[in-house]
């Protein structure tokens, strides 16, 4: 479907993936408007209940962005974090919706072009994927 | 607590296939507890299972409730005007919620979500370790506050065995001889005269071998 344009919801630290998100647009690096950003507290905050919600409601995709390994703010929540995508890609893989629609990713606040490049390469690797089988599955319904 | 961990997920959707609409229950108990069967874990197993199957371009009706707790009737009784409009219950509760609500709803399927485990405690956030086996007659008295019964994987009243090296059990390095842990702490509390004395043999029938059990207290009768 060459017209597909996925939405992925961003779920994106305010002491590092927002901040650098921010960054990127007054760099001026462009990442897809369909990359949409929830700032959180930490990325720790992010429960695999979250994800599963996004993906249930209709996201193509979902990337966790937390600080860089070793500095979180909170001390662990980026750590913590990866282990409930990690679990999220297991189940997902488990129920045929496949775990690549799931990213972890790590950056600092000044890294505007590493949130960019990330976020746009996400974006191109589920387009690639195709839409969310959930949602097609319900347009088709709907049809 | 009672501790659990969700089934896999192909066996719940091997259970879910042949229905349309269901009410997938949590328990805010035990398993709310170990993360298996609480509010969260409903949410969390019924995302996925709505994704397998709008997947597959199939629709199913899934409620999410959950009670306060399932292994007692004046809280299961709460589905009695809704229970009707459902296909099946699919408990995410221990093994007594489950039946508790098989036998109050006896035309309802029901179909249990996790596999229950033991009775344990916390050891660390993630880590659920067995800690009593419900034997119907406590000794942790005579032996330090660690039970031979649920942590001595031969369960012997006056050990160690032979297999006990450096503090672990034979059967795994990663499992601590429940008699070394039992004489450090006897040696600690200086009651070592309790190691010394023989335990009796163990009179089995307080425990599952006497057939199930229950209890009945006059005092609370209604
Ligand atoms: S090594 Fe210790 S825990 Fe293991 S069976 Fe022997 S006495 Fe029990």
């Amino acid at each position: 479907m060459i017209d597909f344009q996925p939405v992925i919801v961003a779920f994106a630290c305010s002491y590092c993936a927002y901040t650098a998100a921010d960054m990127a647009g007054v760099q001026g690096f462009a990442y897809p408007e369909g990359v949409k950003i929830v700032q959180v507290p930490c990325s720790g905050k992010v429960d695999s209940l979250h994800i599963l919600r996004a993906l249930q409601k209709g996201a193509d995709g979902v990337m966790v962005a937390g600080c860089l390994e070793g500095d979180c703010h909170f001390r662990n929540g980026n750590r913590r974090a990866a282990q409930r995508v990690r679990y999220v890609q297991a189940l997902l893989e488990d129920v045929g919706i496949g775990g690549q629609r799931v990213l972890m990713a790590n950056m600092s606040a000044g890294q505007g072009a590493v949130f960019a490049a990330t976020a746009s390469h996400f974006w191109e690797t589920i387009r690639a994927l195709g839409q969310n089988p959930a949602k097609l599955a319900a347009s088709r319904a709907a049809a | 607590m009672i501790t659990a961990v969700r089934k896999p997920m192909a066996e719940i959707l091997g259970y879910a296939a042949q229905f349309d609409n269901i009410l997938l229950l949590g328990c805010n108990e035990c398993v709310t507890v170990c993360y298996a069967g609480g509010r969260k874990e409903v949410g969390i197993l019924a995302s996925a299972l709505s994704l397998a199957f709008l997947k597959e371009g199939k629709k199913l009706a899934i409620t999410e409730h959950t009670l306060e707790r399932q292994c007692d009737p004046e809280f299961v009784e709460e589905l009695a005007q809704t229970i009707e409009q459902y296909d099946a219950i699919f408990s995410m509760a221990c093994g007594c919620g489950v039946q508790t609500l098989a036998g109050r709803y006896k035309d309802k399927p029901v179909f249990p979500m996790v596999n229950t485990q033991f009775m344990g405690a916390s050891e660390r956030q993630g880590v659920w370790a067995e800690r009593c086996a419900g034997c119907g007659d406590c000794v942790l008295a005579y032996t330090g506050g660690i039970c031979p019964v649920a942590r001595c994987s031969k369960r012997i009243f006056n050990g160690p065995c032979g297999g006990s090296t450096k503090g672990k059990c034979e059967i795994d390095p990663g499992v601590d001889c429940a008699w070394q842990l039992i004489w450090d702490r006897l040696k600690a509390l200086g009651r070592t005269d309790l190691y010394s004395q023989i335990m009796p043999a163990k009179d089995w029938r307080t425990a599952k071998d006497g057939g199930p059990r229950r209890i009945v207290r006059e005092d609370l009768l209604s």
